[in-house]
């Protein structure tokens, strides 16, 4: 039976590592704009940001 | 022969040519070749005729202002080195094609390092170098494209607004995760007694949800407790407040029954409830993040000012425009605060203040108002007074309008109290039952009693309807604040309708002519006397003649009275051409009875010294407009006009509405706000329909005030719903279906006083195991949700019939 306590942790830790992602995707934006990104997918050669790469702020820094 | 433009889709004369590709202005014609220069014509593949009519102007001087460094310092949130970053709010952004172009914006200025649009937002998050571009080259080149922005210097709000979404969002997460996991570690106990021997697993699986239901507790529900405890202290029973009792009692018997080993306690329908109930005030509240409901009179105003300061032009921040101080006006700008006009060429254009529809023009010395807009040529203005009180604003400090609207508590609040006052008694009753059979089964009765039926589910379904009913409200195209509204609607009993803009449609004016008929020599020679001028009516008369002649003649002789008329020589062809009274001041005798107040919507045209006849605005009445009010009176609604226009078509307005509606002409916006405030006191819940500035005052005074808009949600006034001015005709079905909130309430809160009653039977018997309540809480908020969905759709058949 032990062996269903090592499961019980493990399986925990699977779902908590989701909990993670969510709430990481949640405070990275993610989950802000729905629609945008389903179409920019299909842009080519959308960025051309090789030259320079864009400071990200969070919201909280100013 | 007429033909599609290919940048905008607009109908348009084959005059304007590329290659094989026809534009309806010039405008277009430059957005085109701008996009074509530099390679980004995949824009017209994305979606047909997906750009913005140019409507061949653009003044550049506009965004003037932009060079301030405290406005620039306002807008731009931060600036490091080469890289500034701004958010502009662009509402224009409708399709795949938009967002291609404005995240390629690179392409056509390598100054700007990278564009990013949100389109629920209608946002565009712009990273550029401000040593290769200014903040207002930028400006200029959205505009240009035709993605002008509105510019508002609302600080940093949308950054809040954004932080209190995801703390909801972090909630439900946690709140998810702990219950799934709860759900799944419960499952070996429900089963333990026949299938499986668990021993001392039984343990370490409690235990472990204990720790698990302590995230749910303290931090997702902790939204319930606050409600609950604020409405405890202003002495008032909420909704929230059974469900913290509920939630609480959940715990502590749980916690009793885990430490004293008598059972697994109830943690996952504790954190299932809380997990739906999360899930339901998420739905209702994601409401239309892309409108702006709470605008007050500064979003109106221009940001900044060109002052003139000892003859050279400086720019300013309207902010700090101070009492006699020289502004310079350009055409289309709009005057920033009440002010003597001190150059000739006025042609002020108030209908946004007031509701008139054709500019006036004002004499060197005369007040200006804040609030119009300049349709002629530059003028200079001396400011009497600062901004925060003009006219307009005045209107906004009001005492009237301080007070909050809708303070009303919900019907559903009400309810909850009587349930939990029979939830009370049954939790007694059983209590005293068991007290003479059974002392062992009291606390276990009495605390089954109030887990089982705690008014989750009149939440639930209160919160999923009216999630349901605001999104169906708005695929037709009524966006409303919150929830609060529909409640509102459901109690209004008088609809004040304003009617320029309103009932009629803005971009639709067109002139009629009435007279003597022209000939084509005669149309030729207006047409081109017209076309000199610069006023609105005169280009009104010139459109409407370029669809009868296209020839132009030269004249002798023009002499050009600003804001009066003209007087031209053309051949053989004396044209005098204005307003009632230049025509009288120039002995032309007009037989026609005219009266002289709607002198501002009248052309009258003579030729050789004979009246010939005049160019009357008709303002085109939105369509549907009269069975929609006949249905609205047939289903009680007491309806009023209010309009701040002369009363010239009142004769056709009682025709089309019925001879007993109460119609008031030339109405000041204050006299409107009085209007709303009369009807509310004789004890109506009045609904304002308007859309200018001038009924912002009534908009904001009445019970639900709904602003009607024709371009997409630009210059809406505050106010609690946006109406698409195209739908105004279904109002009557709209507010029907509002009022369908509160039956599927009703319904479904009757299939979950069932299930109560079920549950209650468990409870108050003491037999209410961890099993019976699992199976009944998802059940019973999955039925809900999903008969809540079924039922918003099925009542909106009528709504989805329009579209």
């Amino acid at each position: 039976m032990s062996v269903i306590v090592i499961l019980i942790i493990v399986s925990v830790l699977v779902a908590g590592g989701f909990l993670l992602a969510f709430l990481w995707s949640v405070k990275t934006g993610q989950m802000d704009d729905d629609y945008t990104p389903s179409v920019r997918i299909l842009f080519e050669d959308n960025k051309c940001l090789d030259k320079k790469e864009v400071v990200e702020i969070l919201p909280a820094s100013k | 022969m007429s033909t599609a433009c290919y940048h905008c889709g607009a109908n348009c004369k084959e005059t304007i040519q590329v290659e094989d590709k026809f534009f309806c202005c010039d405008g277009c014609k430059m957005v085109f070749k701008l996009l074509d220069e530099n390679g980004l014509c995949q824009y017209y593949d994305l979606s047909d005729m997906p750009g913005l009519t140019a409507k061949g102007h653009f003044v550049s001087e506009k965004y003037n202002y932009l060079d301030n460094e405290t406005i620039k310092e306002q807008l731009i949130q931060f600036k490091i080195g080469e890289q500034a970053h701004v958010v502009f709010y662009l509402p224009q952004i409708h399709c795949v094609s938009c967002i291609w172009l404005l995240e390629n914006l690179h392409k056509i200025n390598s100054g700007i390092i990278q564009s990013q649009t949100h389109f629920e937002k209608k946002e565009i998050k712009i990273v550029f170098n401000p040593s290769l571009i200014s903040l207002k080259q930028v400006v200029q080149l959205l505009a240009f494209v035709g993605y002008e922005p509105v510019i508002h210097l609302g600080g940093n709000d949308w950054l809040k607004k954004k932080k209190v979404n995801k703390k909801q969002l972090y909630k439900i997460g946690i709140a998810g995760f702990c219950f799934s996991n709860i759900m799944m570690l419960s499952f070996p106990e429900y089963l333990s007694n026949d299938v499986l021997e668990l021993g001392s697993l039984r343990h370490l699986f409690v235990y472990i949800n204990l720790l698990l239901s302590l995230p749910v507790l303290f931090y997702s529900a902790s939204g319930f407790f606050i409600a609950a405890y604020t409405g405890l202290r202003q002495k008032w029973l909420n909704i929230d407040a059974p469900i913290a009792l509920a939630i609480l009692v959940t715990f502590s018997r749980s916690v009793y029954e885990i430490l004293s080993q008598t059972g697994a306690g109830y943690l996952d329908s504790m954190s299932g409830i809380v997990f739906f109930m999360l899930i339901g005030r998420w739905f209702q509240d994601k409401s239309y993040d892309s409108f702006a409901f709470d605008r007050d009179y500064h979003s109106f105003f221009p940001l900044g000012v060109t002052v003139l300061e000892e003859g050279k032009e400086v720019n300013k921040a309207l902010s700090s425009l101070i009492k006699g101080e020289m502004v310079l006006l350009r055409t289309d700008e709009m005057i920033p605060a009440d002010a003597v006009l001190r150059t000739d060429g006025a042609l002020i254009d108030y209908s946004f203040i007031t509701g008139e529809n054709a500019p006036i023009a004002v004499a060197v010395g005369q007040m200006v108002y804040a609030g119009g807009i300049q349709k002629g040529r530059s003028i200079q203005l001396e400011v009497l007074k600062p901004v925060g009180q003009s006219y307009i604003t005045e209107l906004w400090n009001s005492p009237v309008l301080k007070t909050e609207k809708n303070t009303e508590k919900s019907f559903v609040h009400p309810w909850s109290q009587y349930f939990t006052i029979i939830l009370f008694l049954i939790a007694i009753i059983s209590g005293i039952y068991w007290s003479i059979y059974d002392t062992h089964k009291i606390l276990p009765a009495v605390t089954a009693v109030l887990i089982v039926a705690c008014p989750c589910s009149l939440l639930l379904t209160v919160s999923f309807t009216y999630g349901n009913v605001l999104r169906w409200l708005g695929r037709g195209k009524m966006y409303c604040k919150n929830a609060s509204v529909i409640e509102a609607m459901h109690k209004i009993d008088t609809i004040v309708f304003d009617k320029t803009g309103t009932l009629t449609n803005h971009d639709d004016t067109h002139l009629e002519y009435t007279g003597t008929a022209l000939t084509v020599k005669e149309m030729v020679a207006v047409k081109s006397v017209t076309r000199e001028s610069l006023h609105p009516l005169s280009k009104m008369v010139t459109q409407l003649l370029l669809l009868q002649v296209a020839d132009i003649i030269d004249f002798q002789k023009i002499e050009n009275f600003i804001g009066k008329g003209t007087k031209a020589q053309c051949d053989d062809l004396e044209i005098i051409i204005g307003s009632v009274s230049f025509l009288k001041s120039n002995g032309i005798i007009i037989k026609d009875s005219i009266e002289e107040n709607i002198e501002g919507s009248l052309v009258c045209l003579a030729i050789d010294g004979m009246y010939r006849g005049g160019f009357k605005i008709n303002h085109t009445y939105r369509n549907g407009i009269e069975p929609m009010m006949k249905d609205l009176q047939a289903r009680g609604y007491q309806l009023h006009l209010l309009s701040g226009d002369h009363p010239i078509e009142k004769k056709y307005l009682q025709q089309l509405l019925g001879k007993n509606i109460p119609m008031l002409f030339q109405q000041s916006p204050a006299d409107k706000l009085s209007y709303i405030e009369a009807l509310q006191k004789q004890g109506h819940r009045v609904m304002m329909i308007g859309d200018g500035l001038n009924d912002a005052g009534a908009i904001k005074k009445s019970n639900v005030g709904i602003a009607v808009t024709d371009q997409t949600h630009l210059f809406t006034p505050a106010s609690d719903a946006i109406l698409e001015g195209s739908q105004i005709y279904i109002l009557n079905d709209l507010m029907e279906y509002a009022k369908k909130a509160k039956l599927i309430i009703v319904l479904i809160f009757i299939l979950s006083i069932l299930y109560n009653i079920i549950g209650m039977y468990f409870a108050t018997s003491a037999r209410l195991s961890p099993m019976v309540a699992a199976i009944l809480m998802p059940i019973s908020s999955i039925s809900i949700v999903a008969l809540s969905a079924l039922l918003s759709y099925s009542f909106s058949s009528k709504l989805r019939a329009h579209n």
